[in-house]
């Protein structure tokens, strides 16, 4: 401890705090991981004690094309949040479009994929053990997306009108942690219920 | 008028309109004001949870009695259960840790002030939307009733079928909505933490009472989450037809058992970390010493936060697990003594040699530390399986919980009122109204919780709505049901004290306890702004250092 030898308070060397945004939005994310897993062991506790059918081999289709739009555009944020500390504006403009148009490729995914199981295969919530576990924990994630497809769209419009610069750069940095926590949550949701589920 | 006002010297706040100032206090998002409303109103519930407790009391005051229905029984104690574990214990709580988390740590305010108007407004708004209850609980089907399926609400008694109109959606709606608030608290208290010290205070430095409420508030974002889960699922389940815990379409009751207890037993150390800072924090000061074994503290609660998150099926003993995971969660309940113990024998050691000044908050403090103890005893006893399947469910299991509960949250609560009260309001409480209090309420406790353990060991169930007589119970209910009332008349003495006090208490000063953080270097009540200065810490008792320059801290760490 070198900082023991200097006796006099005002002497301290620099005092360096971590970012109150960073750590908030870390808090948060903490929290929302103890509520996926709880839905998580639901998903996984329930597996194959549904009484009726459709079963989840029988039903669900691997989504591939849209779990790729989804990781990638974990990419794009992160290219566009760099951007933004380096003020390329119209750079940053058009990779943050990218990622909304990336997570909006998903949700339309997700409710295709609803659609289908709902007027194809009649399963709802109610029908089954797995359709309830199924949808709502789908459900919540989708919901997750939404809840930042909103965040990032704000931060789209305010960007159109030409008020995202370098000033900004910290507050999109917290942003882009939300997404890559709604990523990578649907690592694990895919790895559930498209993987180890059927 | 006008004319008038100008002449009103600066600092007379009483002489505006009650509406200026009603309206202050509703939009304010200063931390000092935000942590008062969470007290009072947390005070307020306390008050009716009481009063729930002395129906309870009299209803069971002796066999065949017909005080109340059996249905307003099982509202009473579903009622003051959800009560004080929501909204009085996390409140007050919470109220106490915005109020001194940025005084202790030289901050001008919480790291999110509207964040944290908004989670008071959220759990307070909570507790409304519960005891709207009373009056909305059955919808259109009839006169009204309060949620009647216990504070865990076990499936299925949770489901449509067992629990029709809405009396369970509000129990579900007021834990999640301030379930929210709990969550925004939390984010808030660790934020502050990490990100607003003043210049100098590192981690090693901070107050014990800060260090630990940083622990409480990771645990609340693991702890509150589980259960705000289950309760969107048991709305999924009563609104859209899930079958989440529906055993007939194949789900699990235990499951929602182990989701609540995932959740209800970390939350018993979200309620007693907070009182274990009070306690660092007040028997240092009464006996003259800093406290023994700073590291050593911090260290035994995070490793208390961790142990407290793999115990929660000791709840569940009497349910039926294999014997695994019996060994494992007596084991693991049994691990927690560690720690804690640690804790006492550095409290005691703090005491060891000190000069002890017994005023009240010091009274409480060694209350606090008798009775938890004890309630930590009873406690190795429930952990152990086999002893849980003889004991579970019966008044023990109650009269255990009730001594930590009471006997040790509530102490705590009690000591750090009369110690911190100066510097809310800038008058002392009575000393002798203070002694009246602590006797009254230490009399009353023991009467009835150390009562309680017998009937419990005699096979008196619990929540049972009255019982026979001849069994040997009558005399002990009696006894318990007296030292309930017992209980009451402190916490008038209490409630008055704390009225009488804040017009006619003697003038505080910036310091009466000459105390060593950093909220007694600046006035009582604090001014808004908190600190004139930014304030530059060098040791963990900067008053210390300001009052000893020939001999500061500074020198040994």
């Amino acid at each position: 401890m070198s900082a023991a030898t200097t006796s006099f308070p005002n002497t301290a060397p620099a005092w360096d705090l971590p970012s109150r945004g960073k750590v908030a939005m870390a808090g948060l994310i903490i929290a929302e991981s103890a509520i996926f897993t709880i839905f998580v062991v639901a998903y996984l506790f329930y597996l194959g004690k549904s009484i009726t059918g459709p079963t989840p081999s029988e039903v669900l289709e691997t989504p591939i094309f849209y779990t790729i739009c989804l990781l990638s555009s974990s990419l794009t944020i992160h290219l566009a949040a760099k951007s933004l500390e380096r003020d390329y504006r119209r750079l940053f403009l058009g990779l943050w479009l990218l990622t909304i148009a990336l997570g909006g490729l998903f949700l339309y995914g997700t409710a295709q994929e609803w659609h289908r199981l709902i007027y194809e295969h009649g399963l709802t919530i109610s029908t089954s053990l797995f359709g309830t576990t199924y949808y709502s924990l789908v459900g919540l994630h989708a919901f997750h997306v939404t809840a930042g497809l909103i965040m990032l769209s704000v931060v789209a419009i305010f960007g159109l009108i030409g008020r995202m610069g370098v000033s900004q750069s910290d507050r999109v940095a917290v942003l882009s942690m939300y997404w890559h926590f709604v990523d990578a949550v649907w690592v694990v949701v895919f790895t559930v219920v498209y993987v180890l589920g059927r | 008028m006008s004319s008038n006002v100008i002449t009103v010297p600066v600092g007379q706040t009483e002489a505006r309109p009650w509406v200026d100032e009603l309206h202050q206090w509703l939009t304010t998002v200063d931390h000092k004001r935000l942590g008062i409303l969470y007290i009072v109103s947390a005070l307020l519930f306390l008050v009716i949870g009481g009063v729930e407790a002395l129906i309870i009391r009299t209803q069971l005051m002796h066999s065949h009695n017909n005080f109340v229905s059996p249905q307003v029984f099982n509202q009473m104690f579903t009622m003051h259960g959800t009560t004080m574990i929501f909204f009085v214990a996390m409140p007050v709580l919470f109220g106490f840790a915005n109020y001194l988390v940025p005084l202790m740590i030289g901050a001008r305010d919480m790291a999110f002030p509207r964040l944290n108007a908004f989670s008071f407004w959220l759990s307070f708004l909570g507790g409304l939307l519960l005891y709207f209850s009373f009056l909305g609980g059955s919808g259109l089907y009839g006169a009204g009733s309060a949620p009647d399926v216990g504070w865990w609400s076990y499936a299925p008694l949770g489901a449509r079928a067992f629990s029709p109109g809405h009396s369970s959606d509000y129990w579900t709606l007021a834990l999640l909505v301030s379930g929210f608030g709990s969550i925004g608290t939390a984010t808030n208290i660790i934020a502050t933490i990490l990100c607003l010290r003043c210049p100098g205070m590192k981690l090693n430095r901070m107050p014990l009472l800060v260090w630990m409420n940083l622990v409480m508030a990771e645990m609340v974002l693991l702890a509150i989450t589980p259960l705000s889960a289950a309760q969107i699922m048991l709305l999924i389940d009563r609104y859209l037809g899930g079958h989440f815990f529906d055993t007939q379409a194949g789900g699990s009751a235990v499951l929602w058992m182990h989701f609540f207890w995932i959740f209800g037993h970390p939350e018993v150390y979200v309620l007693i970390i907070p009182c274990f800072a009070f306690m660092s924090e007040i028997i240092s000061v009464f006996s003259r010493k800093p406290i023994f074994g700073y590291p050593v503290m911090v260290a035994a609660t995070v490793c208390i936060a961790f142990v407290s998150m793999s115990v929660w099926a000791h709840h569940m003993f009497t349910i039926g697990m294999n014997s695994y995971a019996n060994s494992f969660f007596t084991l693991t309940t049994m691990a927690v003594g560690i720690p804690t113990g640690i804790k006492i024998f550095n409290w005691i050691g703090t005491m060891w040699g000190g000069m002890i000044q017994f005023k009240t908050p010091m009274l409480f403090s060694i209350g606090f530390l008798f009775q938890f103890l004890i309630a930590g005893l009873t406690g190795i006893m429930m952990a152990a399986s086999p002893f849980d399947w003889q004991l579970g469910l019966s008044y023990f299991v109650v009269a255990h919980f009730h001594y930590v509960i009471v006997g040790g949250i509530l102490f705590a609560l009690f000591a750090a009122f009369y110690y911190w009260y100066p510097k809310i309001t800038g008058r002392m409480l009575s000393e002798r109204l203070g002694r009246w209090h602590f006797w009254l309420f230490l009399i009353g406790f023991h009467l009835t919780f150390d009562v309680m353990h017998i009937p419990g060991l005699l096979g008196m169930p619990r929540r049972i709505y009255t019982y026979e007589p001849g069994r040997g119970w009558d005399t002990l209910n009696l006894i318990i049901t007296i030292g309930a009332f017992v209980q009451a008349i402190a916490i008038l003495v209490f409630v008055a004290n704390l009225i009488i006090s804040y017009f006619k208490g003697a003038e505080a000063g910036n310091d009466p306890w000459d105390a060593w953080t950093l909220e007694w270097s600046i006035s009582s009540p604090p001014p808004a702004y908190n600190f004139a200065t930014v304030p530059s810490v060098a040791s963990r008792r900067p008053l210390w250092d300001l009052k000893h320059p020939e001999d500061p801290d500074s020198r040994y760490e």
